[in-house]
């Protein structure tokens, strides 16, 4: 079986003024609604305190609500979490002035309610935890995004290593837009799938790169627009087959792994979607721009020079 | 061309033997268990505790499914919870409370399988359930501390050395001493810094007085954060043994936070309770005069406390100090002697309580007392030689190095150094756990079946032999986590997913370019060989731009992150050798043997 069996090479480059500006404007459209709506960073990032609790049968969300504000919980957010009988408590950090005490106030009030009512789970962060959280985070970003460039410069040239990087980052932040516009909690385990996106797209540039490399090497005096045009064709089926299969894990989690691991199955999904799109139409234009060429690789051979012995 | 030299088959071999054995236990699982570890010194886990154990569980008719015996504990293991849950109430009711009865989860693996080391993977708090406590230690109030008894020891040493002086206050960060005139204010400054090593002294003059300012120096500051931080630690060891939890991570995080780990702990508000509790010392007079013999009378104005390997003693009831008059304690050497010895450090209340107090008593014992939880427990109790002023006091005689150590451990976690408070709190009930690591596993089986299918369909005999590639990656990666005993978290099975579905990218990669060998008319041998040279090198970069994320992720991650990470980087490593070593052997193997080979199975 195959899939693809493309004869002529897509003509790619030729399209690369389209699909530029299709990334700029989406790529614009995240920039506004992270700008706009924010991220709905979630309790590890902003503090708080975030409960699991099972009930027996189908839980009454506005008895636990009004009997949340019985004991001053105004700001709680009660919803049900996975099927009705799971009950989801968030409360902000600015409501608690129990602290880490605050889930066995809750408990004690719940269990008033319905004895049966089971704690499967708490999380209290204090607010400077968040903040070092936010720190760690970012200073990983930059040094993922710091220790690729460098690789790939030494590897191959610093164009690369740029237009693959542009690429990447431009994929993590419509990952971010997508949450900001739907609000989606963002959480720990979401700035591990989006970090890990950020080296798991730059595999896809790196195998067109390689590709374009040994173009230049066997295919001489070829435009270079028609030498990334192949690349980008010839790698295609290794692409859409790799990333399926990814998919197909990332899928799996998605639907089966459970609450947890839902927004980080999802910021995977939009991440390996963008990937492809932004390493064959992103980084690939880009290194045209930059003005890639076969001297980058292949050194012009040195004449020469007579010498005089004596 | 296509064919492995007998040791590269062996080393394939040799390794994924290897995987196979320390991957095994994780097929066995865990069984419920109960861990019996001695509390006090003097008793040791022996084939006497095992013995006394099972003969008490076989009366009560609770068997056992095995036992073992380590160098800290012994260990029995049954068929279920409800057994186990039992056998600890049964045992900590006949053991008492000189040993300690923890739940514990215990392999269920052959013994041949735990004399080679092989454990299952070590699953992480959101597997097992548990709590997790972060805990912040508030260092300016040590700081605090440290200048207030320096405070009061400027005083006294001014006022013993007839040194003339107007006033001694504190502000935050700084002391300062005033005197009338410049020639005291020299006098005091070369006493006090005899005195303060750790004070560094500025003189200054403001509205005709003459002052000197002292600060704690920069290294003072460190050592006496770093000693708060040593002492926080051990306090809380000492209080989590009370909870019964078998295996307890405590453990310092940056400069200044302290995580402790409780797993299988479920009663979140005793926790919590035990780790923030104060506990007090008090140092009294030892009743020699009178005689007790256990379960005597007890004379008017004596009480009775044992010390840490039984012995009962008869103590004043009048108290001549408590902890907070002790600064600090250290382990070392008596200075004529040279044997071990214990140097306290009182502050300047203490020390003329303690001066008058050796004064009276010389030749009598002295107690000290921790009292935790109402009950006391007597830490040392040495005779006193001679009056004692100057608040430094030092214990020695009849113990070791070891022994000092712990003295000096317990003089000062008598007390938390500095105040904690719980920055972070994650607690998993147990049945969380158990539906994590079955969503974990089911999103992994189904997705491994679902891209096993389509490699098979879709590359035939060489898919097959990617999937062999990618069960060995899997056996390999989880080998590797049970040798290494990391932690598996939820994120961490996630990324065990994720690398799985990472991994067949170095065969398709392979794959893909030996079809495209073969299309350009490539006889399949080279084909063969060609696509698995090219391919490498790009397999290569990406698989080191990966490992550049995950390598980030795990120095700057927390909890969650971290445990993704490892899994990460060590899922690259395996598919590395497993998707190159491993496939390209099954494929030589396969087709490597015929001579004229004119047809592949690549679909």
């Amino acid at each position: 079986m195959e899939f693809f069996r493309i004869k002529k090479d897509i003509p790619f480059m030729s399209y690369g003024r389209y699909t530029t500006t299709i990334s700029l404007v989406t790529f614009l459209f995240a920039v506004f609604f992270l700008a706009t709506r924010g991220l709905n960073f979630g309790v590890d990032f902003t503090g708080g305190t975030v409960m699991e609790v099972h009930y027996a049968q189908s839980a009454d969300l506005d008895k636990v609500r009004n009997q949340l504000r019985g004991i001053g919980l105004n700001d709680a957010l009660v919803q049900n979490f996975g099927s009705s009988q799971d009950v989801l408590v968030q409360i902000p950090l600015k409501q608690n002035k129990a602290g880490a005490k605050l889930s066995e106030q809750v408990m004690d009030a719940l269990h008033q309610q319905d004895a049966n009512v089971e704690l499967r789970r708490v999380e209290f962060v204090g607010p400077q935890v968040g903040k070092d959280l936010v720190d760690n985070g970012a200073m990983a970003l930059l040094l993922v995004s710091l220790g690729i460039v460098g690789y790939l410069w030494i590897r191959f040239e610093w164009k690369f290593g740029l237009a693959a990087i542009i690429a990447n980052l431009h994929d993590v932040v419509i990952i971010l837009g997508f949450f900001a516009f739907f609000q989606w909690e963002f959480s720990l385990s979401v700035l591990a799938a989006v970090l890990a996106v950020l080296g798991y797209s730059v595999n896809e540039s790196v195998v067109v790169f390689d590709r374009i490399r040994e173009n230049f090497r066997k295919m001489r005096k070829t435009e270079v627009a028609v030498i990334i045009d192949n690349a980008i064709t010839r790698t295609m089926s290794r692409t859409v087959i790799t990333h399926g299969c990814t998919q197909i894990m990332v899928t799996s989690m998605l639907f089966l792994g459970g609450e947890t691991l839902h927004y980080f199955a999802l910021a995977l999904t939009i991440g390996i979607l963008f990937s492809i799109y932004s390493s064959v139409l992103v980084a690939s234009p880009l290194l045209m721009m930059f003005g890639v060429s076969r001297e980058d690789f292949i050194k012009p051979e040195k004449t020469e020079a007579e010498e005089v012995l004596p | 061309m296509n064919r492995y030299p007998l040791w590269k088959n062996l080393l394939v071999l040799a390794v994924l033997m290897l995987g196979l054995v320390y991957a095994l236990p994780n097929l066995y699982g865990e069984a419920p268990a109960v861990q019996v570890l001695p509390l006090r010194s003097n008793l040791k886990a022996d084939a006497a505790l095992m013995a006394r154990v099972e003969t008490a569980l076989k009366t009560a008719q609770l068997n056992p499914q095995a036992m073992s015996l380590d160098a800290t504990s012994v260990k029995a293991r049954f068929n279920d919870t409800d057994t186990q849950i039992k056998a600890k109430d049964l045992l900590h009711a006949q053991l008492g409370d000189d040993y300690m009865v923890a739940l514990n989860l215990l392999a269920r693996s052959p013994q041949w399988l735990a004399d080679l080391n092989a454990l299952p993977m070590y699953l992480g708090l959101d597997l097992r359930g548990g709590v997790h406590f972060l805990l912040q230690i508030d260092m300016r109030a040590a700081l605090d501390k440290a200048l207030e008894s320096a405070s009061s020891d400027i005083r006294s040493t001014l006022r013993e050395a007839n040194i003339p002086y107007s006033g001694v206050t504190r502000d935050a960060g700084s002391i300062t001493t005033r005197f009338r005139d410049a020639g005291a204010r020299g006098k005091g400054e070369d006493e006090l810094k005899q005195h303060f090593g750790g004070l560094e002294f500025s003189a200054r003059e403001e509205g005709g007085e003459y002052l000197l300012l002292a600060h704690l120096k920069q290294q003072e500051q460190i050592r006496i954060q770093e000693s708060a931080v040593q002492q926080n630690l051990v306090t809380l060891r000492n209080r989590v043994n009370e909870l019964g939890v078998a295996e307890p991570v405590i453990q310092q995080q940056g400069a200044d936070r302290i995580v402790v780990q409780l797993p299988g702990v479920q009663d979140t508000a005793r926790a919590k309770d035990i780790l923030g509790r104060t506990a007090t010392l008090e140092v009294r007079l030892v009743d020699d005069e009178h005689h007790y013999a256990e379960g005597g009378i007890i004379p008017f104005g004596t009480e009775v406390f044992k010390d840490r390997d039984g012995t009962p003693l008869l103590v004043k009831k009048s108290v001549i100090l408590t902890g907070e008059r002790i600064n600090d304690a250290q382990p070392g050497f008596d200075s004529r002697s040279n044997e071990p010895a214990v140097h306290i450090n009182l502050d300047a209340v203490g020390a003329r309580k303690f001066k008058e107090a050796t004064r009276e008593n010389v030749g009598k014992r002295m107690a000290i007392i921790l009292f935790e939880k109402g009950k006391g427990e007597i830490v040392t109790a040495p005779v006193i030689r001679e009056e004692i002023g100057g608040g430094r006091v030092q214990i020695s005689g009849k113990m070791n190095t070891e022994e000092a150590k712990d003295t000096s451990l317990l003089l000062r976690a008598g007390a938390l150094a500095a105040p904690m408070e719980i920055v972070e709190e994650r607690t998993v009930g147990p049945s969380l756990g158990a539906d994590n690591i079955k969503r974990g596993f089911d999103s992994t089986k189904i997705g491994f079946i679902a891209i096993a299918a389509f490699m098979i369909v879709y590359y035939l005999m060489f898919g097959t032999v990617s999937v062999l590639a990618l069960g060995a990656n899997l056996l390999l990666l989880v080998a590797l986590l049970s040798m290494l005993q990391a932690t598996l978290t939820l994120p961490g099975m996630a990324g065990i997913a994720l690398t799985l579905g990472m991994a067949i990218d170095a065969n398709v990669l392979i794959n893909e370019r030996i079809r495209e060998e073969l299309r350009n008319g490539v006889p399949p041998q080279t084909a063969i060989h060609a696509g698995y040279e090219n391919a490498f090198a790009t397999i290569l970069d990406s698989n080191i731009t990966t490992l550049i994320a995950g390598i980030a992720l795990f120095m700057f991650g927390s909890g969650p992150i971290k445990g993704f990470a490892v899994v990460l980087c060590l899922g690259i490593l395996t598919s590395m050798f497993s998707a190159v070593l491993v496939s390209r052997a099954l494929v030589n193997l396969i087709y490597g043997r015929k001579v004229r080979l004119n047809k592949v199975a690549i679909g």
